[in-house]
């Protein structure tokens, strides 16, 4: 399967998928420790994919959504944001909907 | 090693911006507020992705992270006038 193929699968068969430097536990920069502490804060259940394990997926993904920076959210397969979106949604309260819609 | 002022130059020449500006120090991470027409009617993630399209490469090569807060003209007005 080509590196496109996989992150459709990933974020089509899961609710809610975070693309990030590191893992939720010991994030490797600071923009994707703000998108797990946001995630955490609206109780959110989350697939968290390590792009610094594949390298294929830290370029492909920068692709998939025409996004070229990580941190990267995904809902029901659509792509929500980075680190600021998803903060600007965080303080109104429209991402703590979408989350929880998404459960 | 790339500056806030060269940035700012890079994402007016390739969007019309009523008011920017951009800070950091350190080269590759930056923060900026960025005024532009041609967010009228989109929503965040297509205001953010018509600046990262103005920067193309550069965003690849050069710059590690930029935060951004991006207003319309008339979202502007509104939060000045605060």
């Amino acid at each position: 399967m080509d590196t496109q193929a996989k992150i459709k699968e990933t974020v089509s068969n899961n609710p809610v998928v975070l693309y990030m430097k590191g893992n939720p536990k010991f994030p490797q920069c600071g923009f994707s420790n703000l998108a797990t502490q946001i995630l955490d804060a609206c109780q959110a259940q989350y697939v968290a994919v390590d792009v610094l394990q594949d390298q294929a997926i830290r370029e492909g993904i920068k692709q998939y959504a025409n996004w070229p920076t990580i941190p990267q959210l995904y809902v029901n397969g659509e792509f929500v944001g980075g680190s600021d979106i998803m903060r600007a949604m965080y303080e109104s309260g429209e991402l703590q909907t979408m989350l929880s819609a998404a459960k | 090693m790339l500056s806030a002022t060269q940035l700012e130059g890079y994402i007016t020449q390739g969007l019309p911006c009523d008011y920017i500006k951009v800070l950091g120090d350190d080269g590759t991470h930056f923060e900026a507020i960025i005024v532009s027409p041609a967010f009228e009617g989109k929503r965040m993630v297509q205001q953010h992705q018509l600046v990262y399209a103005a920067l193309g490469d550069r965003m690849r090569a050069e710059i590690h992270a930029l935060s951004m807060k991006t207003f319309t003209p008339q979202q502007w007005r509104e939060v000045s006038a605060k």
